[in-house]
């Protein structure tokens, strides 16, 4: 016997959207879309009549006027006659630039103590650990201030460089240490020094061919070929040689000392040097930890193998532990710099005028436009940190595991 | 502070809407103190003393307010703000008034959205140097580093005068007073530039004031004087008049000592009488008792007295009174009539 039933009634009723587990959760996460959505209109109309109360509208214009006001650190043509974007995009540049840096040194900072942390050498394993807790427990912008304020402090300002027997000396004679920052000979390139520029880039390539070269030569036949001092040759005789030959054209310009200041030659104010200083110490900290955490996670039988290789200690970090580590240390890297990055945003401290000090700063200050100012302050650093993450990614993508 | 100006801006932005609407008057009197936004520390003009008690000349203003309003000066709940931080405190709602060495200009007043009521010190913009630079002049300064505060109009002019001049600098922006004494004093900046009355109480708070100069240009006008926000006229009248109050009794003659004989019963003049509130309803007309400028006036004296308790010539700080004299004695300090 055979019973027949119905397949189910394909009728909808209103009670399944809470009832039936299979649409209850849509009903939740829409309902949850649309009060936010409520909440982010009540909030913006509540913006919006606000400032009509206040006899204020939201606009751009205010970007287009003269700002008024002069920046120190000027990567682009900049005068007080110039636009407010104008010296927004002069603050973007100085944020980036301090950014860079500081990404940079605490990489290098954090791969070395990270590293080190690890050493068999009890001291160096314990100074590595002191210097890890000091500053990631310490806010960064009290750091900022300690280095700052010591340098201001400790290092001599300019007119003690006066006279015959000055108080302070410059290195070299080229090099000067002040509170106000470091002064450098800065290279001047003249015309022709292109032809020299490009030579030393021709022979960057050239040494990294002829090692390339050495190597296949050693895995194909097994000779030898000696590596360090001929790429030293190939790296820097031509472009010396070509430097003579085009007339040297490349001269350094030294800072000397005017009435109050060096000029002349490059300046590294000492706002950069403590606000760099400080990201990428502090940051430097984080990141050790992470490169710790990378390399624990490859297992200890990788550097057993390595040894019973033959390979020396410094060989099994480079070639077979860090490779693998870098898969776990990397997404974690970036995550900090985007934290440097917005960390950043405290130059003002030390009168470092990056993006927060021009437009969220004085522009902001000066013009009055405060909603327009954040807005446009909040997108930039969206922006910028998508966009670290984006390139962060790339890489951590190129280094990933291959799965075939 | 990016904090504050991020609350700034969002308390701006309405989150918590209606808070800065009309009425400070009643918001004042419900709360039973006066928010007065000052400086975060100017000896002379708003500075806490030892006992953290808040003291000076701007201070005064503040107290004067309170004491016409709630009848008592020590009402006040006194918010330190920067250059940068005034104004948001102000447009948000933070602080009812400004008294905060603040200059009117135009677009304060009409872009910013704020009322000055009057102004308390007629001032300009100086530099200071240390003497052993040798410097006399403000034009020598080509190549200089430069001390300013940001987000006050003493940024704005410098450019002008160095670009006026065709001269270069290197400004240092810094946030506070007290950061750029020390920055000046580590010989960080070579010149600080602000208000000559600020450089004067700056310099008043070194330890040998004597080894810096004022130099003697002084490139623009600063008029300084409270402010509140636009839309509460009401409010707006109540603070400019009890700075004229003070204005007024020092050119009748009313001081601390003799304020409260006067009104005890009418004197044989007129205007005194109408300040005092023993004749006419003015304190009605503003919303307040008949006793408010008697109150004001009582804290710490009138315009002259203030002045020479906090800044004049016998303070560390010996400001002359200048232009800030009354207008009978050579002055521009002038009130308008009480009546
Ligand atoms: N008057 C100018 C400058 C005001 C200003 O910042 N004054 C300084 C010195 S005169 C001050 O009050 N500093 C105290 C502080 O740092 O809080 C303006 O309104 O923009």
């Amino acid at each position: 016997m055979t019973t027949m039933t119905d397949p189910p009634q394909a009728s909808f009723r209103l009670s399944q959207l809470i009832y039936d587990t299979r649409y209850r959760s849509y009903t939740f996460q829409f309902i949850a879309l649309m009060l936010l959505v409520a909440l982010m209109a009540y909030l913006g109309a509540n913006l919006v009549t606000n400032l009509a109360e206040q006899g204020q509208n939201i606009a751009f214009g205010f970007l287009a006027e003269p700002s008024g006001y002069d920046i120190n650190q000027r990567p682009i043509e900049y005068d007080s006659q110039s636009s407010h974007l104008r010296a927004s995009v002069v603050g973007v540049l100085n944020t980036l630039i301090v950014a860079f840096l500081g990404c940079l040194t605490a990489t290098i900072f954090g791969v070395i103590a990270g590293v080190l942390r690890l050493s068999p050498n009890w001291l160096v394993r314990k100074l590595m650990a002191g210097y890890v807790e000091a500053f990631r427990n310490v806010p960064v912008l009290i750091w900022i201030l300690i280095i700052f304020t010591i340098m201001t402090a400790v290092l001599p300002s300019p007119s003690a460089f006066r006279g015959d027997n000055s108080e302070s000396s410059m290195l070299f004679g080229s090099f000067a240490f002040t509170n106000r920052g470091i002064y450098a000979p800065l290279p001047i390139w003249e015309p022709g020094s292109q032809v020299v520029v490009l030579t030393f880039l021709a022979s960057i390539a050239g040494a990294i061919y002829y090692r390339r070269y050495a190597t296949k030569l050693l895995y194909d036949t097994g000779k030898l070929l000696p590596m360090g001092w001929p790429s030293l040759v190939i790296l820097f005789v031509p472009t010396i040689l070509i430097f003579f030959v085009m007339g040297r054209p490349i001269s350094l310009d030294y800072p000397a000392l005017e009435t109050f200041n060096f000029q002349g030659g490059m300046q590294i104010r000492g706002s950069l040097i403590a606000l760099w200083f400080a990201l990428a110490i502090y940051t430097g900290a984080f990141i050790a930890e992470n490169v710790r955490a990378g390399i624990l996670a490859v297992n200890r039988g990788q550097t057993e193998a390595a040894a019973s290789l033959g390979l020396r200690p410094g060989r099994i970090m480079n070639l077979v532990i860090l490779p693998q580590a870098l898969r776990v240390i990397i997404p974690p890297v970036i995550s900090q710099y985007l934290n440097l990055t917005k960390n950043s945003s405290l130059a003002i401290a030390v009168g470092y005028m990056d993006v927060t000090g021009t437009l969220g700063g004085i522009t902001l200050n000066q013009t009055g436009r405060a909603i327009e100012c954040v807005l446009l302050l909040m997108l930039f650093y969206l922006t910028i940190s998508l966009a670290i993450s984006a390139v962060m990614n790339l890489y951590n993508n190129s280094i990933a595991l291959k799965e075939r | 502070m990016k904090k504050t100006v991020f609350l700034g801006a969002l308390t701006v932005a309405g989150l918590v809407g209606g808070a800065a609407a009309a009425a400070t008057l009643d918001d004042v009197k419900a709360r039973g103190t006066l928010n007065c936004g000052v400086t975060t520390g100017l000896v002379g003009f708003a500075a806490p003393d030892a006992n953290g008690v808040w003291e000076g000349f701007d201070v005064a203003v503040c107290r004067a307010v309170a004491a016409a309003v709630l009848g008592d000066p020590t009402s006040v709940e006194f918010v330190p703000t920067t250059g940068k931080t005034r104004f948001t405190a102000l447009a948000s709602g933070e602080v009812d008034m400004l008294a905060r060495n603040t200059t009117w200009t135009f677009s304060r007043d009409t872009d910013l959205k704020f009322e000055f009521v009057g102004v308390n010190y007629y001032d300009g913009q100086g530099f200071m140097v240390p003497k052993a630079l040798g410097v006399t002049s403000a034009k020598e300064l080509d190549g200089a580093t430069v001390c300013i505060q940001t987000g006050t109009t003493t940024e704005l002019n410098l450019a002008d005068f160095f670009r006026k001049n065709n001269i270069s600098y290197e400004p240092v922006p810094i946030e506070t007073n007290a950061e750029g004494q020390q920055q000046y004093l580590a010989g960080a900046c070579d010149a600080y530039t602000t208000d000559a009355s600020g450089l004067a109480a700056t310099r008043a708070a070194f330890e040998n004031p004597g080894d810096h100069v004022i130099l003697p240009e002084i490139v623009s006008k600063e008029p300084l004087g409270p402010l509140v926000r636009h839309g509460d006229n009401e409010w707006g009248d109540i603070v400019r008049w009890t700075l004229n109050a003070l204005i007024s009794a020092e050119e009748l003659g009313v001081t601390s000592a003799n304020v409260d004989e006067m009104a005890s019963a009418p004197t044989n003049s007129p205007e005194i009488n109408r300040l005092l509130g023993t004749e006419g309803n003015l304190g009605e007309m503003i919303g307040l008792d008949a006793d408010w400028a008697k109150r004001a006036i009582a804290v710490g004296g009138n315009y002259g007295e203030l002045f020479e308790k906090n800044i004049g010539e016998n303070t560390p700080i010996g400001l002359a009174r200048g232009l800030n004299a009354q207008w009978t004695d050579g002055g521009i300090l002038y009130s308008p009539p009480f009546r």
